[in-house]
């Protein structure tokens, strides 16, 4: 008897109420539509800015043979470190070209390079203001904090509800994925610059923004450089999960090889590789010139 | 060229706001710094520090770390802002200034060397030297050739392309030094700049400044924590010692009138015939007369002060010889240029007693005592060297 009872208030207590389920879609949806309608004619400009930069940006990486690629990447492998990592950086070039993916490497790489020069115009200056303004430190360094940890995924929403399905989805996704460490360390470069060198550009009689020029940012470049590598790597991860946005590239090869199953594991492999030597090639150039940025004690001269 | 400095009753307190201001109220109390801390929380560095400095001097500052002795001369460019008080260059009064003032004085009146070098490590040695004119707009071509004289100076020609961080630290600080020289300023601060490098290094850094001090005209503050390099180098000296200033003399009065057991212990390992230089003992000569003068004006001014001999010099107090009362007597000349005897025998002012010694012991007269330019800055008698190496 007392047994039934229990049951019963249990089961009624385990459930959630009718009345305190609420639909929080709707009101979610309705304001995007809302906020996607209402500020149409700015998204469509975004839209159509991406779409024409990358687009000639495309195109003109498409009219270099393949071969000028290889050479350049040995060459820069060669100039900034020595000439095994050159050699080394153009056998995954070549690789790459030979691979049957060139095109959609090269289309993947637009968006890449796209999303960092972005990040860099808009990530150095909020560096640079988080560094000297101390409520503008307030404000990012939360959303910073913030944007580590949200799973990528969650980057794809915004980009999708505002611009819709395809690449300049993507390309914002991306960008704004890879923008955090690029102004984190503009912050920590400007921020660390020795406190006595910044009072001999002060004791000199600098303006603040000769202060910022001709010491601050020079000296902080090699910390910078170090955030462009970052964010650029950060890119190429973010642009094979762009895929879902409906961006093509490396990206997409690799889940159609997963929805191929076994049969897709030699494409996969082989897309996977072209995704990782894109991204060692550009992170051993970035580095190779931020090390050109080391003045220190044994750094380069 | 070079400007007096004269601080009043300045002070330096860090904190924050509140807290300095509590700790400002207190500073004319009979409360330590340490105590003023535990009250307010805000650190007295440099409290109620007074001290005139003259222009051309080479003043130096020493106190042991903790002292406040950075923190004060930071307050000469202004780097550190005093919490109250006046900091006179010349005639004016830094904590006046409005911004553009101040640079304006940043960038032609003072300048300083820092403990660290502070080289820009993104540009070569002239880039380096050429900074303070660069920023002022003046042209590149009038920039690149001050830098290079400055570069002259401190002996680093050849090297004007090198990066900082392919020098060595001597080097290094000559770099600072060259750059603090290229605005020409009137007042050079100095903020340790020796302690980070070698001993023996340290030694050629301080005999190169002596040098270029006599060759220049400027006012010098020179930070240190080193009591022998304070002694080689100033002219007088102030000990600093929990913010306030113990005492300030010349070497020379140091040793005569410590004031206290602190500055005795402070100067205890000073071996004094290394430090002790002619210009700091030398005296003014009774007379100088200039070769113009004539022989009669000559001879009254000796038998007024009961002279047996002047030291004659030129219209610009190059020294010449000396002339004697029994030639004066003798001689129809109507000035005396043609009766001077010519003499060779001079110290030169930033040597040592030590060095001095031989020369005096053969002397016949008191000494004349030339700066590096060969003008007649004093005299050196010989019993006051005795007594100064007795003690």
């Amino acid at each position: 008897m007392i047994e039934t009872v229990l049951a019963t208030f249990w089961e009624s207590i385990v459930e959630i109420p009718e009345f305190l389920e609420f639909n929080y879609e709707g009101p979610i949806q309705s304001f995007v539509d809302w906020f996607a309608e209402t500020f149409e004619f700015i998204f469509e400009r975004v839209e159509d800015f991406i779409r024409r930069v990358t687009y000639n940006l495309e195109l003109a990486l498409f009219a270099i043979p393949w071969f000028v690629y290889v050479l350049a990447v040995f060459l820069a492998g060669w100039r900034l470190k020595n000439w095994k990592t050159g050699l080394a950086l153009a056998l995954m070039m070549t690789f790459i070209a030979t691979s049957q993916l060139w095109h959609l490497t090269l289309s993947t790489f637009v968006i890449v390079i796209f999303s960092a020069i972005i990040c860099f115009i808009l990530g150095l200056p909020l560096g640079i203001l988080m560094s000297k303004f101390r409520p503008v430190e307030a404000v990012l360094r939360p959303i910073l904090d913030l944007m580590q940890t949200l799973p990528t995924f969650v980057y794809l929403i915004p980009a999708l509800m505002l611009l819709g399905l395809g690449s300049p989805a993507a390309a914002l996704a991306t960008t704004i994925f890879a923008m955090p460490p690029l102004i984190r360390l503009t912050y920590l470069g400007i921020t660390t610059v020795s406190e006595e060198v910044r009072e001999a550009g002060i004791a000199f009689g600098s303006t603040p923004l000769q202060l910022l020029f001709k010491v601050e940012i020079p000296q902080a470049l090699k910390t910078i450089a170090q955030g462009i590598n970052q964010t650029t790597m950060l890119a190429i991860s973010m642009i094979v999960i762009a895929t879902l946005v409906g961006f093509g590239g490396l990206g997409a090869e690799i889940y159609s090889a997963l929805g191929a199953g076994r049969r897709g594991v030699g494409q996969g492999f082989v897309a996977g590789f072209a995704v990782v030597f894109l991204a060692i090639i550009l992170d051993r150039i970035i580095q190779g010139v931020a090390e050109r940025f080391d003045h220190s004690e044994g750094g380069e001269s | 060229m070079a400007k007096s400095v004269r601080i009043e009753k300045t002070s330096v307190v860090f904190g924050k706001p509140a807290q300095k201001k509590a700790a400002s109220e207190l500073l004319d109390s009979d409360l330590t710094p340490q105590e003023i801390r535990e009250k307010t929380g805000a650190t007295v560095a440099v409290r109620n520090v007074s001290l005139d400095i003259k222009e051309g001097e080479l003043f130096v500052i020493v106190g042991l770390s903790g002292s406040g002795k950075s923190s004060f001369i930071r307050t000469l460019n202004l780097l550190n802002r005093p919490v109250s008080g006046k900091t006179m260059i010349g005639d004016k009064d830094l904590l006046d200034m409005t911004k553009k003032e101040l640079r304006y004085f940043r960038r032609n009146e003072v300048s300083m060397v820092f403990q660290n070098f502070a080289l820009l490590t993104h540009r070569t040695v002239i880039e380096n030297v050429q900074y303070p004119l660069e920023i002022q707009g003046v042209s590149s071509s009038e920039y690149k050739k001050k830098a290079k004289e400055a570069i002259h100076m401190v002996g680093l020609d050849g090297w004007e392309d090198h990066m900082p961080n392919q020098l060595s630290g001597g080097m290094r600080q000559r770099v600072g030094l060259a750059r603090a020289l290229t605005n020409e300023p009137e007042v050079l601060l100095m903020d340790e700049p020796y302690s980070a490098l070698d001993p023996l290094i340290r030694r050629d850094m301080q005999d190169q400044l002596l040098k270029l001090e006599d060759e220049m005209d400027r006012t010098i503050l020179f930070i240190t924590h080193d009591m022998n390099e304070a002694f080689r180098l100033g002219d007088r000296i102030a000990l600093m010692k929990d913010a306030e200033i113990v005492q300030v003399g010349t070497p020379d009065e140091f040793f005569d009138k410590p004031a206290n057991d602190y500055v005795k212990n402070f100067i205890a390992d000073v071996d004094k015939t290394r430090i002790l230089k002619v210009r700091n003992i030398m005296e003014k000569p009774h007379h100088i007369a200039t070769e113009t003068d004539t022989v009669k004006t000559t001879l009254e001014k000796l038998k007024e002060k009961d002279l047996r001999f002047t030291y004659v010099t030129d219209a610009n107090r190059k020294f010449l010889g000396y002339v004697k009362i029994e030639q004066l007597k003798r001689s129809k000349s109507e000035t005396i240029k043609r009766l001077v005897n010519e003499d060779d025998t001079v110290i030169y002012r930033n040597a040592y007693l030590r060095e001095a010694w031989p020369k005096l012991r053969d002397a016949e007269y008191d000494l004349p005592v030339v700066d590096g330019k060969g003008r007649l800055r004093g005299v050196l008698d010989y019993d006051v060297v005795v007594d100064a190496l007795a003690e």
